[in-house]
């Protein structure tokens, strides 16, 4: 019997592959030209990327919605016990240090599990936290292309109890108001460093 | 992250002050301390066990099992981020170094609670049984702190 290692990483090794081909064939479809690097991991300029998702308030959003102010983006799922709440706090703490300047902010959790995060549980979730976070899903397709859009990675990891969780990247993604890609806030990242990257999006 | 511990309780006790001494319990010569929760939406989503664990001996020890009678599986395990990726492999032994700590924190290890047989609320409390591997077993009381909680409500004191 395989261990549960094997198990995880066999199934990562599918799903990033299959991201991967669909980010290459996203960016084909769309432009026509010869597409990026397959190292290139940066999220695609808003203004580039195509997705569209339904919000918590049942809303159909896309990235043309986001251009014209700074925006904050990271991904998570509402079954998450641990990475996605410490972001959340995280984020509430770089929220209050920010002040009235970060009403300016779009602030986005797309979810990365589309089988249990319906717009009415995105709904139910954001409420316990800040009101300006938008919850965003959609269906499996919707969420791959979006993630590929994003340059990031997510796996469905069965669990021994037929359950699953969810691996998937981390970090934050920090946008210009012109919908350029201006950094990444990673998950262990020194606090310190957090607040000035955003206020660099606010400027 | 352990080199940071010994700074952890003292910005603790600065942001909850007016906050009581959290519960300790001890077996051998660790003691633990500040076991808590949060508030889960429902019973269908994993509950999370937080604690920290401060060994007063000269010899290391494991945290090796967690059980408890709110999760019908529950287990430790740890977060960590890989090229920017977040998953959480389970934690068959999370050392406990002489003469130190370690905590299970959010954002890295964690005693996860799949299957809850109850929602848990904030201002509930509930037993889980510790083991390690050469101080052997501890049951203590986790309490559940509100699902936006960064820290426990109690003081942490410095050890
Ligand atoms: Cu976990």
């Amino acid at each position: 019997m395989p261990t549960r290692r094997q198990l995880i990483l066999g199934t990562g090794g599918i799903l990033a592959l299959a991201a991967g081909t669909l980010a290459l064939g996203a960016w084909r479809s769309r432009s026509g030209v010869a597409p990026a690097p397959p190292s290139a991991d940066l999220p695609l300029p808003l203004t580039a990327m195509s997705w569209q998702l339904t919000s918590h308030l049942s809303a159909r959003v896309g990235p043309g919605d986001w251009v014209g102010r700074p925006a904050l983006v990271f991904f998570g799922f509402t079954w998450c016990p641990d990475v996605c709440p410490t972001t959340l706090m995280n984020i509430a703490g770089w929220l209050e240090e920010l002040g009235s300047e970060a009403d300016k902010l779009t602030i986005a959790l797309i979810s990365v599990d589309s089988e249990r995060d319906t717009p009415e549980v995105m709904s139910e979730y954001v409420a316990m936290f800040d009101p300006r976070i938008l919850g965003l899903t959609g269906s499996p397709e919707e969420i791959a292309l979006t993630a590929a859009e994003f340059r990031i990675r997510y796996e469905k990891v069965p669990r021994d109890d037929g359950d699953y969780t969810m691996n998937h990247t981390a970090g934050v993604f920090l946008f210009y108001p012109d919908g350029r890609f201006a950094s990444i806030i990673d998950f262990h990242e020194d606090p310190q460093f957090a607040v000035p990257k955003i206020k660099r999006i606010l400027a | 992250m352990k080199t940071l511990l010994y700074s952890v309780p003292f910005l603790l006790i600065a942001s909850s002050a007016i906050a009581g001494s959290c519960p300790q319990w001890t077996v051998g010569d660790l003691v633990i301390d500040a076991a808590w929760s949060k508030a889960t939406i429902g019973d269908a989503r994993p509950g999370i066990i937080y604690f920290t664990v401060t060994n007063t001996g000269a010899e290391a020890d494991n945290l090796t099992g967690i059980a408890t009678p709110a999760a019908e599986m529950p287990m430790l395990h740890e977060t960590v981020v890989t090229d920017g990726i977040a998953s959480m492999p389970h934690a068959p032994a999370i050392p406990v170094p002489a003469n130190g700590s370690v905590s299970l924190a959010p954002g890295g290890y964690h005693g996860m609670l799949m299957g809850l047989t109850a929602a848990l609320a904030k201002g509930d409390t509930f037993p889980a049984t510790l083991t390690f591997e050469r101080a052997g077993t501890v049951e203590i009381e986790v309490a559940v702190e509100a699902l936006t909680a960064r820290e426990p409500t109690c003081r942490q004191d410095a050890s």
